[in-house]
């Protein structure tokens, strides 16, 4: 194998271990920043024996050992508590009595418990926002913080402070490396759910830079949620959110046109559609439907986009189921935005005028005075019913709060079509 | 990028119909499989009865000629498939090796075409393909 063979499978192998390593070393010495230290050591490790020795024939095993040792040197140095020395020394000694672990005991042992704390831990709230986002796709995605900074079109630096600093956070606040019990569970699952759709979302909706997707982002977003579902099988929501994410990276190639500008759901070439996703997350949904309860917003958002995906032709869709749809929603997660997206399934299913009075009631909502998509889907109304003028000059606020280019030029091109069209009517009248 | 890792068994060429792989290896299989899972790389996966209970349909000379299995001449047949979706070759590869995979078993790893990978005149003539892929069901369970 050459020397650059050998750096692929080594990126290969973090990308598949480092995870579970760091998972497993946080378990040991509680404290995920320490963990990922150690991690990286063994990392670098391997980077400098691998290439003479080969990679090994457990290179998981490998990490973790290598990793272990660095543990109780560190430790040793640092002269840490006793008895969290003697706790690692054991389990290192249990370790190696196991040989060369196969399989069988990669995946046993506590593996599955260790990523979902630090799943848990990597999203908890001391975090803000982003901080939770960058530390979950560092930990728990295998991505460098280059890749990360890339994808978020952040200065590496900056990212790389953002990662500094949460970890340290979690540090000082003493973050416990468990998974919630009891009443507490909930909200910190939707936090852990929150910052997966939110990696999904930057990728499949960008919101700023020049291109309309990022289809790395939404493919670790999906790898993301696809392990949290084996690793929390018994909560309904976690499979909304795998249908809602199948769901809409299936028409990934649809709606992207060939100079890269942005086709919108109802235009969309549905040949284009990944029917292998919508299997996939017509599956997940019936799976969360099947837990039982009332379906929470991700599986009732992934029940509106199976509506779609069931459809064969824009004309085919179940506009007044969509409409009940978000009508749930909203009752159970009120928002400007669902009551938006309910003004246009109900103006598709009784008419643009049902679809504008609510929209219009939205008008005066704080919330959306510099949302592009209110002007955005006023203007489609307005357009149905003929009234051009308006319209146009609805499109062009539009056009003028997004921060996509290509949804820009989108935008912009409906308010000249609205001129022509009012222009036109205007010498015909 | 999705890729197939394609196993091919030395020997199945020749196994008798209905011949199945015993209960030992099909739990170190599915140990492999779980593992496939929990990382959230793996898509589809499917068993194939050996070719002794199949056909071969050739086109020598332009016509269709049906020959049922076994297939003495074959090297190597199909035992089964997975389809993973991961970051690069390198981590198909990384995943295939961690196969259970016993001394006969050879995993062949194939990327899967995208219209994408084709050139404009070969998407337009492959144009309906995936809405024929939704009628036929083939690419999922």
């Amino acid at each position: 194998m050459t020397e650059t063979n050998t750096h692929r499978a080594i990126d290969a192998v973090w990308r598949i271990e480092s995870a579970r390593l760091i998972a497993g070393l946080a378990r040991i010495v509680g404290d995920v920043g320490l963990a990922e230290d150690l991690a990286q050591d063994a990392l670098v490790a391997a980077l400098e024996r691998w290439p003479e020795s080969g990679v090994p024939d457990n290179p998981g095993a490998w990490l973790m050992a290598t990793a272990k040792h660095r543990a109780i040197d560190q430790l040793r140095r640092r002269s840490l508590l006793d008895r969290k020395h003697q706790q690692l020394g054991h389990e290192l000694e249990a370790r190696q009595e196991e040989a060369v672990p196969d399989l069988d005991a990669a995946i046993d042992d506590h593996v599955g418990d260790d990523l979902l704390r630090l799943m848990f831990t990597a999203c908890h709230p001391v975090l803000p926002t982003d901080a939770r986002v960058a530390l979950t796709l560092r930990l728990v995605g295998g991505l460098t913080t280059e890749e990360i900074a890339r994808a978020f079109l952040v200065p590496i630096a900056t990212l790389a402070q953002r990662i500094v600093r949460a970890k340290r956070t979690l540090a000082d606040a003493k973050v416990p490396f468990e998974v919630p019990r009891g009443a507490e569970l909930g909200n910190r699952l939707a936090s852990v759910l929150e910052v997966i759709y939110l990696v999904f979302n930057e990728g499949y909706s960008a919101t700023a830079g020049d291109d309309w997707m990022r289809p790395a982002l939404c493919e670790d977003a999906l790898r993301l949620g696809r392990i949290l579902a084996e690793l929390a099988p018994a909560e309904s929501e976690v499979h909304g959110l795998v249908a809602l994410m199948e769901i809409q990276a299936s028409r990934s190639r649809a709606r992207v046109g060939p100079s890269g500008e942005a086709i919108l759901l109802l235009e969309q070439d549905r040949g284009k559609w990944d029917q292998l996703l919508i299997r996939r997350g017509l599956a997940a949904l019936a799976h969360a439907e099947a837990l039982g309860g009332i379906l929470g917003p991700y599986a009732l958002q992934a029940a509106i986009a199976a509506c779609h995906a069931r459809a064969r032709t824009a004309e085919d869709t179940d506009w007044p189921r969509i409409a009940a749809l978000y009508e749930v929603l909203g009752r159970i997660a009120p928002s400007p935005i669902v009551e938006l997206n309910r003004a246009v399934a109900l103006s598709r299913a009784l008419g643009p005028a049902e679809g504008l009075a609510l929209a219009d009631m939205l008008s005066s909502e704080p919330s959306l005075k510099s949302y592009h998509l209110l002007p955005a889907v006023r203007g489609d109304l307005l357009d149905q019913l003929g009234r051009y003028d308006e319209a146009g000059e609805e499109f062009r606020r539009a056009a003028s709060l997004t921060r996509n280019a290509r949804e820009r030029d989108v935008l912009s091109e409906r308010a000249a079509a609205c001129a022509r069209k009012a222009a036109s009517a205007r010498t015909t009248a | 990028m999705r890729f197939m890792m394609l196993m091919i068994p030395k020997g199945y060429e020749t196994a008798a119909p209905g011949t199945v792989p015993d209960a030992k290896a099909v739990e170190a299989m599915m140990k492999y499989n779980q593992a496939l899972q929990q990382a959230g790389v793996l898509i589809a996966l499917d068993g194939l009865h050996p070719p002794s209970m199949g056909a071969r349909v050739s086109f020598e000379g332009g016509k269709p000629k049906v020959t049922d299995g076994p297939f003495t001449e074959a090297k190597e047949v199909l035992g089964g498939y997975w389809m993973i979706d991961v970051k690069s070759k390198q981590e198909a590869i990384e995943w295939a090796s961690r196969c259970p995979g016993s001394p006969n078993e050879v995993i062949e790893i194939r990327q899967v075409q995208e219209l994408s990978d084709f050139p404009e005149d070969v998407q337009k003539a492959a144009s309906g393909f995936q809405e024929m892929q939704a009628q036929a069901g083939q690419r999922a369970k």
